[in-house]
């Protein structure tokens, strides 16, 4: 029988103890080509809108209560927001709760120039201001407070400036809603699903429990088309890249002297007024 | 005296602990497969390999979701160049316009397997809406 040395016998460990060693980094060098999903690539759609910094402008001149109306509903009816005001089918929703009118849901809607624009109401404003349906929203704030507030990043801002919900993120804690000095969110105080009357299969409903507020239809510009607001408008709103010297919104900008709403806050909003 | 009441003690127990098997005995039933349907199908294929897709599509749908929302990328490209839609409902290349019907695939395991997934508290099954 060979008889081993304690020398031979340390030099056969340490070799062992090396190969051992680095054998888990070699196998994963060798078997990360193989994975299924290493040459997989998520990408844009070819026809994508892309912007640096996603802008609107409104001009309040074109916009009659018509005009008014039909953009709201071409905006609640597309991304299924509930309508407190329907009549529930009861045969499918039973048990449905009477409705409390102060959880209503909106992303876009009329106001008067006095709510719209607090810090510039004055003592001798025109009266076809006071008349006027000025469509508010959410001004996609170049500096959102909601962002800020929001504790698990379901609220953010997109690289081309919108301010957006991931739904899925949302814990409903309504902090977005308490920063937010436009009054732009919504909290769903309930299974919105009774109170939608047709719903669009291409856009998800909310669940109880989430906040919800205006996208500026990031489903549409990723297929290349206009916001359904834009669509409704008859040319008064446009939407627009804020960072492209030529883009259509900043001529109009250009052209027109604009207002935004409580400018003073700080939040930078991207929705200007034509008056 | 004391063995018998032992000896009993013990049938009760083995019988008690064996519940789960002898309630299910002569009712067995295999796990149901999911139905392939129509477009799906004919594919073959789907998004990865068949077996990848069982073992890992809920990391897929997550991977998905976040790179919709949060990236904004809508495409996905898979290793063979094919691209789909990430989505679960909207548009033919998306999930449900393959598998078009939805309580055969999706509800079917997930209703055996009693996992709950949230999808479609909010995603709508075009099919359910009509």
């Amino acid at each position: 029988m060979m008889k081993k040395s304690r020398r031979s016998f340390l030099k056969v460990a340490a070799v062992s103890a090396i190969g051992i060693g680095a054998a888990p980094a070699i196998s994963l060098s060798s078997s990360s080509n193989s994975q299924s999903t290493s040459n997989a690539v998520k990408s844009k759609n070819h026809e994508a809108k892309t912007a640096k910094r996603w802008g609107m402008v409104i001009n309040c001149t074109k916009i009659s209560d018509e005009v008014a109306e039909n953009i709201v509903e071409a905006c609640h009816k597309n991304h299924n927001v509930p309508d407190f005001n329907h009549e529930v089918n009861t045969e499918k929703y039973p048990n449905t709760r009477p409705v409390n009118h102060k959880q209503e849901v909106k992303w876009i809607w009329e106001e008067h120039f006095k709510y719209a624009f607090p810090d510039k109401e004055d003592e001798f404003l025109a009266d076809k201001y006071k008349n006027l349906p000025f469509l508010v929203l959410c001004n996609h704030c170049k500096s959102a407070p909601c962002v800020k507030a929001c504790p698990t990043q379901a609220t953010f801002k997109r690289e081309d400036g919108i301010v957006i919900m991931d739904f899925h993120r949302c814990i409903g804690c309504r902090f977005c809603m308490a920063a937010c000095p436009f009054g732009s969110r919504s909290f769903n105080f309930r299974d919105p699903r009774p109170f939608i009357e047709e719903t669009n299969p291409d856009f998800p409903t909310r669940s109880k429990g989430v906040v919800e507020k205006c996208n500026l239809c990031a489903e549409r510009l990723a297929k290349g088309e206009q916001p359904y607001c834009v669509e409704a408008s008859e040319g008064a709103i446009v939407v627009g890249d804020l960072e492209d010297p030529d883009s259509d919104i900043r001529a109009l900008l250009n052209e027109n002297y604009t207002i935004r709403r409580k400018q003073t806050l700080g939040t930078e909003p991207s929705v200007y007024y034509i008056m | 005296m004391s063995k018998s009441a032992i000896f009993t003690g013990l049938v009760i127990f083995i019988i008690v602990a064996l519940f789960p098997f002898w309630i299910n005995l002569g009712e067995i039933k295999p796990a149901p497969e999911p139905e392939l349907l129509g477009k799906a199908k004919a594919a073959k294929k789907c998004v990865l390999d068949k077996i990848d897709m069982r073992a890992n599509h809920m990391s897929l749908l997550d991977e998905w979701r976040d790179s919709v929302v949060r990236n904004a990328n809508r495409i996905y490209t898979n290793t063979e160049g094919k691209e789909f839609e990430m989505s679960l409902s909207t548009g033919d290349n998306s999930c449900l316009g393959c598998h078009e019907d939805k309580s055969k695939f999706c509800d079917k395991c997930h209703n055996y397997a009693s996992v709950d997934p949230y999808c479609w508290e909010c995603h709508t099954d075009p099919k359910e809406i009509k």
